[in-house]
């Protein structure tokens, strides 16, 4: 149902803007419907909800801080292994008490009654690393969001402009575009980094610029088919101004694709910036990022493995969600896709 | 056809002209004075003068600019500052250590991808419809990083003792220094086939010593495992997505028809188009692939590009940022041409419009 109404905004131009508008909310409404119905869609919307509820009760569910480093006060050694306390108000039933005892045993997951327990261990640092794996979601998640953002917002700009008014204009942009393209992202994403300084920040700028490429393409393409529609040579006809057509007629049609090619680019964007950070080009390493924790202990894979473990699976579960959920967007947008 | 190879060949000169200046823009672009750098402690005004004087620096930027280009034209990219060696010796040496790294990983790609993807488009919505697609959805989204890290951890530490154990870093077992082939033929050395003996495996095979072979061969298998997941699973959904969408047309229906059997029907009429996009996403994945290098390079301390580069830019190495990120983009570029132009072979409907 949602995907006829692309065709009913574009073979009625004629009519108000208002319908259109209308269309538009139906239309949304009906994607997310669509793409609710997919299942691995649902499990990225879970795991994304999961995600984000780790990022915003961060100081409420971590035992420890983000930085505070706890061998001096508690006496343990750093790199220490898990230690997860069973306790009789989790588990009631005795039986079942015993047996997930000796699972955590034979797994190297218990430890003395006496010790404090951290359920994913110590770091290097003697830092709680479960405190920091709940903090490092705020890092991830709003990373991403921005460099996509930052991204979307310059890509839409320079595809209006090169799809709607084409000419030398379209001709130079895009061969700009097609340089940009040429490099790896991830090379062209650590020269403007180094280029910048390290830190965070030049990161998320580093990631975004590198892929507004994909989404002036994306808006131009789009730009390029609306210009040539009946609706719009009826608004030029009626003196409505370019402006107007770009922001009423151009971009309301881009957004679709825009919408896929954003929640996808997320995920990517995430695994660039934990890759900049794994390179040492990403925030401070006090900074519970999921990336440069995995770095600053990658050396020692083979005595904790742990301690690369737990950030690699966030990394991957926050990839994994936009991954999911992009997937779901599009094909509930596509309209080729519905047999 | 021959226009539309022409017009495609054309098209890419600007970009080409583009990369230069790229290229050059992003090796001055670094902060940090090459001097400093590549001296260090031993940085004083006066040597300086003299470095900057003895590389260029010294001119103008665009007398910088238009040198560069006449180098690059004449096959000249510079001196490493850092190794003092000419910059295309040693692309010479680690290109082949990334070209072999990345042909590996994507012939993995393809050997498990392309026959994943025909069983779960052909079973769609089986168990192993659906094991493949989750398959495929992890594979996308774990960082190369993480993985190379666990497969280390998991072959050279968990299964070192048993049969499967696989050493977890470098080319070659320390201390085995194979016999370029040129040498053991008896030929002179040239650039070209120094740069054919820096292929491991090749070499291995050239100068038949099978144990060097399998020695290099084990050394691969854990990076190119790493590096290949991403293209693996793109292109395991690739041939699964449009497989579904060849197997509804009616031709499939007539092939049927005509009592052929099931295997032929799939595996010589259905798959056949379907892998046209498959060949598409191939020339797609080596940008991820050389980005991915850089990474798993690092991880599996192999010396090859994306190694090399990342250590110029971290030291400033101007010339050897500027040579080998040229050569990066210059390949990147032409796999792209040459993937329109096959596409146009294998696709007539391309060929017509």
């Amino acid at each position: 149902m949602a995907v006829e109404e692309i065709p009913l905004a574009e073979q009625h131009p004629t009519a108000e803007l208002g319908p259109t508008v209308q269309a538009q909310r139906g239309l949304w409404r009906d994607a997310l419907r669509e793409t609710l119905r997919r299942r691995s869609a649902r499990v990225g919307v879970a795991v994304l909800g999961l995600l984000v509820f780790l990022a915003v009760f961060a100081p409420v569910l971590a035992p420890y801080g983000e930085r505070e480093v706890l061998i001096e006060s508690e006496g343990l050694r750093p790199r220490t292994e898990p230690c997860i306390h069973v306790s009789v108000d989790w588990v009631p039933d005795v039986v079942v008490l015993r047996q997930v005892e000796s699972f955590l045993e034979s797994n190297g997951f218990s430890c003395p009654s006496a010790e404090p327990q951290h359920l994913m261990g110590l770091d290097g640092n003697g830092r709680d690393v479960f405190s920091r794996v709940l903090f490092g979601a705020r890092v991830s998640l709003l990373a991403g969001v921005v460099a996509v953002s930052f991204a979307v917002v310059i890509g839409t700009a320079l595809g209006l402009v090169a799809g709607f008014f084409g000419g030398w204009l379209d001709n130079v942009l895009m061969r700009v575009m097609d340089v940009f393209l040429a490099f790896p992202a991830l090379l062209l994403a650590i020269a403007i980094v180094t280029a910048r300084g390290p830190g965070l920040f030049n990161a998320i700028i580093a990631v975004s610029v590198v892929t507004i490429p994909v989404y002036a393409r994306v808006v131009r393409s789009r730009a390029i088919s609306v210009r040539e529609q009946d609706f719009v040579a009826a608004d030029r006809a009626l003196g409505v101004s370019e402006l107007r057509i770009l922001t009423h007629r151009v971009l309301p049609n881009s957004l679709t694709p825009l919408v896929v090619q954003g929640t996808l680019g997320i995920a990517t964007a995430v695994l660039e910036l934990a890759a900049l950070s794994f390179v040492g080009l990403g925030g401070d390493p006090d900074q519970a990022e999921w990336g440069r924790m995995l770095a600053l202990e990658r050396n020692q894979i083979f005595t904790s493995p742990h301690l690369v473990l737990y950030p690699g699976v966030m990394i991957m579960l926050n990839v994994l969600a936009f991954n999911l959920i992009g997937d779901g967007l599009r094909d509930a947008l596509d309209p080729r896709l519905h047999r | 056809m021959t226009r539309l190879v022409g017009r495609r060949l054309l098209s890419s000169i600007p970009v080409l002209f583009g990369i230069l200046l790229a290229t050059f823009a992003i090796a001055r672009l670094l902060p940090g004075d090459a001097c400093e750098a590549a001296l260090q402690e031993r940085a004083d005004p006066q040597t300086c003068e003299d470095f900057n004087r003895r590389n260029g620096f010294d001119q103008p930027i665009l007398t910088q600019f238009g040198d560069y280009l006449g180098d690059v034209f004449t096959g000249d990219l510079g001196d490493s500052v850092r190794f003092r060696r000419p910059v295309m010796d040693l692309l010479v040496e680690r290109l082949p250590v990334t070209l072999q790294l990345s042909a590996a990983a994507l012939l993995l790609a393809v050997v498990v991808g392309v026959p994943l993807g025909v069983i779960a488009g052909y079973r769609q919505n089986s168990k192993t419809d659906v094991a493949t697609i989750v398959g495929a959805n992890v594979g996308v989204s774990i960082p190369v990083f993480v993985l190379g890290l666990v497969l280390q951890y998991l072959f050279a530490k968990e299964l070192a003792d048993t049969p499967f154990g696989l050493p977890p870093s470098g080319q070659l077992t320390a201390g085995t220094i194979p016999e370029p082939f040129y040498d053991a033929w008896g030929l002179e050395k040239n650039t070209v086939f120094d740069f054919v003996a820096n292929f491991d495996l090749l070499n291995a095979v050239l100068i038949w010593r099978w144990d060097v072979f399998v020695d290099a061969a084990q050394h691969l298998v854990l990076p190119a495992l790493a590096l290949s997941t991403i293209p693996m699973a793109v292109i395991t959904r690739m041939t699964r997505s449009s497989l579904l969408d060849v197997l509804g047309l009616d031709y499939v229906r007539t092939a049927r028809a005509k009592g052929l059997r099931e295997r032929v029907v799939v595996v010589r009429h259905a798959l056949r188009n379907s892998l046209l996009p498959v060949v598409t996403v191939l020339g797609l994945s080596l940008g991820t692939l050389i980005g991915g290098a850089i990474l798993t390079e690092t991880i599996f301390n192999l010396t090859g590009v994306g190694k090399t580069l990342f250590d110029a830019i971290q030291g400033r190495d101007y010339f050897v940022v500027q040579g080998f990120t040229l050569m990066v983009a210059v390949v990147f570029v032409i796999i792209n041409l040459l993937t329109d132009i096959l596409y146009t072979f294998l696709d007539p409907k391309v060929r017509v419009s």
